[in-house]
C-alpha cells in the first residue's frame, strides 16, 4: 500500500493510494480534501445573517425558520448528491474494471465494466476555452466493428488530478491490460 | 489464464463432498452450483446430473472436490477426493479445502492433459445464490433474437446470471430432502412464502374468469350498434372520461387475460397495471368519501350556477370594455358594435341555459360523483370535461375570432398581392405575376384599404378570445397531465426497487475481501440495483394521449395566422 500527494486541475491536494491485491488485481483510489469547517460556517453564516436581515425588515419569523429548514435541507442534498470524497478505479485482470464514486454521507456508487467490453485505457486531451485538460478514459468495444470504439468512458472526473497522476494510474493500468493480451485467447 | 471460480456463499458452511455446476470454458470459469456430499454411488450422481441436465437445459456437471474439515487436516479424506478426480473426470478437477473455521481457503487444479505445468492464478468469487437466482439483468437479453453469434459474445455476467437463474431446482432441494443423493444448501433465510399470498394465488384463477365474462358483457355492450349513431358516437369521442374509462377497460383485459406472463417484462407490466388500479380505486374511494361527508358535494353544485354566472359577468364587462377604448386604442365604431353585441347575445343566450338547467344541476352531480369509485382518474377526467361544458361559450367565441381573423389576414395577403401586381397560382404552388385590368386593380385597393383599417378591431377581439382559450387549455392540460401521472407510473417497480432491490439489477460490483499471502484473491459479487430514473423509464406503462407534436415556432405561426389550434390531440384520432 502506498500513497503519494499530487494535485488537481484546479489546486487542490489530492493523495493517491494504491494496492496490490494479487498479481491481477489493482485498486487506485484518489482521495479529495473533505468538507472543510470554515467554509461550512462561512456559508451558514451567511444564509443565516441574510434571513436576519430580511426577518428586521419584513417582521416575519417565518423566514427565520424557513432560513434553518433550507439549510439544513441544503446541507444534506450537498453531502449525498454533490461532494465526493473519494473516487477509486478496481482493476481485475480478466474480469474487468470498476469504478467506484464515494460520496461525503458515505454513498458510494459502483459501475463495473467487464474486460471482454474494454479496448484500452488511455490518456485524453481536451482543449476548453483557454485550458488544455488531461483526462483518463475507457475506451469501449464497438460489437459491429472490431476496430472502432463505441463509448468512451472518463474517469475521475470530480478529482480531475494532473498529468502526472494520471501517469502513474495510466502505468498501472496498462501493466495489467498487458497481461490478458500475453494470455492466449480462449482455446 | 486466470481461472475464475464463482461460489455460493450458502455452501461455505457445507460438509465434505464434490461440487456440481457449469464449466464456462470461453471465460475460464466454474459456476458452482451446489455441493454433494456423503454418502453418494458415482452411477447415481451421474444420472441425477443428466436428468437434470435434461429437465433444466443447463450443462451441469462434477467439476471438483470440497473439503470442509472441522479438525486438522484428515490425510485420508484429501486423498479419497483426489482419487474422485478419476472417476469423474473433468478438465481441470478443482479442489477447494476449508480448514476449521479459517476465512482463507485453499484451491488448486489438476490439469492431466494440459502440457504446460505452469500455476495459473485462481480468483475465487462468492456470490449470494439466492439473489442472483430471483435477479433480473437488465438490459435482459432477448435470447429468441439473439444469433449465434451474440449468444457467443454474450457477456459473462449474463450467462453467470442466466445459469444460475435456470438452476433453481438444484437451490431448492437441500439436506433434509429425500432422494437418492443428498445436496446441501444451507439457506438460512428460508423459502420467503406467506399464507396470504398462496390463497390469493389461489383465489385468483375463478376472480380472472369471472373478471373475464363480466368484461365481455361490457365491451359487448359498448360496441353495440345503438351507440354508433352519429351525434353519440361524436360525443363520446369528445368526452376524455369515455377515453379514460376505455383505457382501463383494456387494463382489467390485460390483467384478468387467463395466459401466464411468458417473461419478466411482461409480469411486470401486469402487476403495474394491478398496483395502479388499485391505487386509483384506493384514492378514488378516498375522494369520494370527503365529497360525500359534510354534503360537500351539495355545496359544490350550490356554487356551481354563480360560478357560471359570474364568469358570464365578467365576460360581458370585458366585451364592454372592448366596444369602448380598450387600452387607450380607437376601434372602428361600427364594427366594434356588430361584435360586440354578437359576442353579448351569445352570453345572453348562454345564461339562459344554464339557468334552465339549474334545478338539476344538484341531482346529475350527485350521481356523477358517485363514478368517483371507479378512480381517481376518472374523478379528474369528468371535472375536466366539466371545465369544458363550462366553458363552451368561450371556445366559440374564439372559433368565431380566429375564423374572422383567419379570413381577413387571407383577404389581405392575397389584396396586398394585387397591390403589387402577382397572383398565387394554386396550380404551380407559387407566386406569379400577372396583369389586372383597372376596374379589378381599383375595387381591389379599395377593399384592401378598407381590411387594412379594420384589422385592429379583429386583431383585438382575436387576442382577448385567443388567450381566454389558452387559459382554459392549459388547466385542462395540467388535469390532464395529472391523469397520465397516476395512469403511467410503474409503482410496483418502483416499490420492488425500494424494497427488494436485487431483483431489478443493472449490473454487478465487487469487494475485494481480506487476503493472505499464498491463498487465491477472494472477491464478494454482489448486486448493483438499477437507479429509479431507469426503472421508471424502463417500465413505465403506455399512456392514450400524445403530448403537443407542434414546436414553439409553429404553434406561435399559426396563432398569427389564425388557424384553429388543438394542443391536446390523442393518439389514434383522425388528423384533419
Amino acid at each position: 500500500v502506498e500513497e503519494r500527494p499530487f494535485r488537481s486541475a484546479s489546486g487542490e491536494p489530492l493523495a493517491l493510494r494504491r494496492r496490490q491485491h494479487s498479481a491481477s488485481c489493482r485498486e487506485l483510489a484518489l482521495r479529495r480534501p473533505r468538507l472543510q469547517l470554515r467554509s461550512l460556517s462561512a456559508v451558514t453564516s451567511a444564509v443565516w445573517l441574510a434571513a436576519y436581515g430580511v426577518f428586521v425588515l419584513s417582521e416575519n419569523s417565518m423566514v427565520l425558520s424557513a432560513a434553518i429548514f433550507i439549510t439544513l435541507i441544503g446541507l444534506i442534498i450537498y453531502l449525498h448528491f454533490v461532494k465526493i470524497d473519494q473516487e477509486s478505479l478496481l482493476v481485475i485482470g480478466s474480469l474487468g474494471i470498476q469504478l467506484t464514486s464515494s460520496y461525503a454521507s458515505g454513498k458510494e456508487s459502483t459501475t463495473f465494466i467487464e474486460m471482454s467490453r474494454v479496448k484500452d485505457v488511455v490518456i485524453n486531451e481536451a482543449i476548453y476555452m483557454q485550458k488544455v485538460i488531461y483526462y483518463l478514459c475507457i475506451l469501449l468495444k464497438d460489437p459491429q466493428d472490431p476496430q472502432g470504439v463505441s463509448e468512451v468512458v472518463p474517469l475521475f472526473q470530480s478529482s480531475q488530478p494532473r498529468l502526472d497522476c494520471l501517469m502513474e494510474v495510466y502505468k498501472s493500468c496498462q501493466e495489467i491490460l498487458d497481461q490478458r493480451k500475453e494470455a492466449p485467447q480462449s482455446s | 489464464m486466470v481461472l475464475k471460480v464463482f461460489f455460493p456463499s450458502c455452501c461455505s458452511s457445507a460438509e465434505s463432498g464434490i461440487l456440481i455446476g457449469r464449466w464456462i470454458s470461453e471465460q475460464n470459469s466454474a459456476v458452482i452450483l451446489a455441493v454433494v456430499h456423503f454418502p453418494f454411488i458415482p452411477v447415481q450422481v451421474k444420472q441425477y446430473l443428466s436428468e437434470l441436465q435434461r429437465v433444466t437445459k443447463v450443462n451441469v456437471s462434477v467439476l471438483g472436490s470440497w473439503n470442509n474439515s472441522k479438525q486438522e487436516k484428515e490425510e485420508s479424506l484429501s486423498e479419497f477426493l483426489e482419487d474422485l478426480g478419476t472417476i469423474f473426470s473433468h478438465e481441470p478437477w478443482i479442489q477447494i479445502s476449508k480448514e476449521g473455521e479459517s476465512k482463507f481457503w485453499s484451491c488448486s487444479t489438476l490439469q492431466k492433459r494440459s502440457n504446460n505445468h505452469r500455476e495459473e492464478e485462481i480468483i475465487l468469487v462468492y456470490y449470494d445464490q439466492r439473489k442472483v437466482m430471483l435477479s433480473c439483468l437488465h438490459p435482459p437479453l432477448d435470447t429468441a433474437a439473439s444469433t449465434a453469434h451474440e449468444a457467443e459474445d454474450a457477456s459473462r455476467l449474463s450467462a453467470i446470471f442466466d445459469t444460475v437463474a435456470k438452476s433453481k431446482v438444484l437451490f431448492m432441494t437441500d439436506k433434509y430432502d429425500d432422494g437418492p443423493i443428498k445436496l446441501t444448501h444451507w439457506q438460512s433465510d428460508g423459502v420467503e412464502a406467506s399464507i396470504i399470498v398462496e390463497l390469493m394465488k389461489q383465489a385468483s384463477v375463478p376472480a380472472c374468469m369471472l373478471l373475464t365474462f363480466l368484461l365481455s358483457l361490457i365491451s359487448g355492450a359498448c360496441k353495440s350498434r345503438m351507440l354508433k349513431f352519429w351525434p353519440l358516437s361524436f360525443l363520446w369521442s369528445k368526452l376524455s372520461t369515455c377515453e379514460q374509462l376505455a383505457h382501463r377497460l383494456q387494463h382489467l383485459q390485460v390483467i384478468s387475460s387467463n395466459k401466464k406472463a411468458q417473461n419478466q417484462t411482461q409480469l411486470m407490466r401486469k402487476a403495474n397495471i394491478f398496483v395502479s388500479l388499485l391505487i386509483d380505486v384506493a384514492l378514488g374511494i378516498l375522494l369520494m368519501s370527503w365529497l360525500y361527508r359534510k354534503n360537500r358535494i351539495g355545496h359544490l353544485a350550490d356554487t356551481l350556477i354563480p360560478v357560471a354566472d359570474h364568469v358570464a359577468e365578467e365576460l360581458q364587462d370585458l366585451l364592454q370594455w372592448l366596444m369602448g377604448a380598450p387600452a387607450g386604442l380607437k376601434m372602428n365604431r361600427a364594427l366594434d358594435q356588430v361584435l360586440g353585441r354578437f359576442f353579448l347575445y351569445h352570453i345572453h343566450l348562454w345564461i339562459s341555459y344554464i339557468h334552465l338547467m339549474s334545478p338539476f344541476i344538484e341531482m346529475i352531480l350527485w350521481y356523477v360523483g358517485l363514478s368517483a369509485c371507479l378512480g381517481l382518474t376518472v374523478a379528474l377526467c369528468i371535472l375536466s370535461d366539466i371545465i369544458a361544458l363550462l366553458t363552451f361559450h368561450i371556445y366559440c367565441f374564439y372559433v368565431y375570432g380566429a375564423r374572422l381573423y383567419c379570413l381577413k389576414i387571407y383577404g389581405l395577403s392575397s389584396l396586398w398581392r394585387l397591390f403589387r401586381g402577382k397572383k398565387w397560382n394554386v396550380l404551380r404552388q407559387r407566386v406569379d405575376s400577372c396583369s389586372y385590368d383597372l376596374d379589378q386593380l381599383f375595387i381591389g385597393t379599395l377593399l384592401f384599404t378598407i381590411l387594412l383599417f379594420l384589422l385592429p378591431t379583429t386583431a383585438l377581439y382575436y387576442l382577448v378570445f385567443t388567450l381566454l382559450r389558452l387559459l382554459v387549455v392549459i388547466v385542462q392540460g395540467l388535469i390532464h397531465l395529472l391523469v397520465d401521472l397516476v395512469d403511467s407510473l410503474p409503482l410496483y417497480s418502483i416499490i420492488l426497487r425500494l424494497c427488494r432491490s436485487y431483483r431489478l439489477a443493472a449490473g454487478v460490483k465487487f469487494r475485494v475481501l481480506e487476503q493472505q499471502d499464498g491463498k487465491p484473491l477472494r472477491l464478494l459479487m454482489q448486486i448493483n440495483p438499477l437507479s429509479y430514473g431507469s426503472v421508471v423509464q424502463t417500465y413505465r406503462l403506455p399512456t392514450y394521449s400524445c403530448y403537443p407534436k407542434d414546436s414553439w415556432t409553429s404553434l406561435c405561426k399559426k396563432l398569427f395566422l389564425g388557424e384553429l389550434i388543438y394542443p391536446w390531440k390523442h393518439k389514434g384520432e383522425k388528423q384533419d
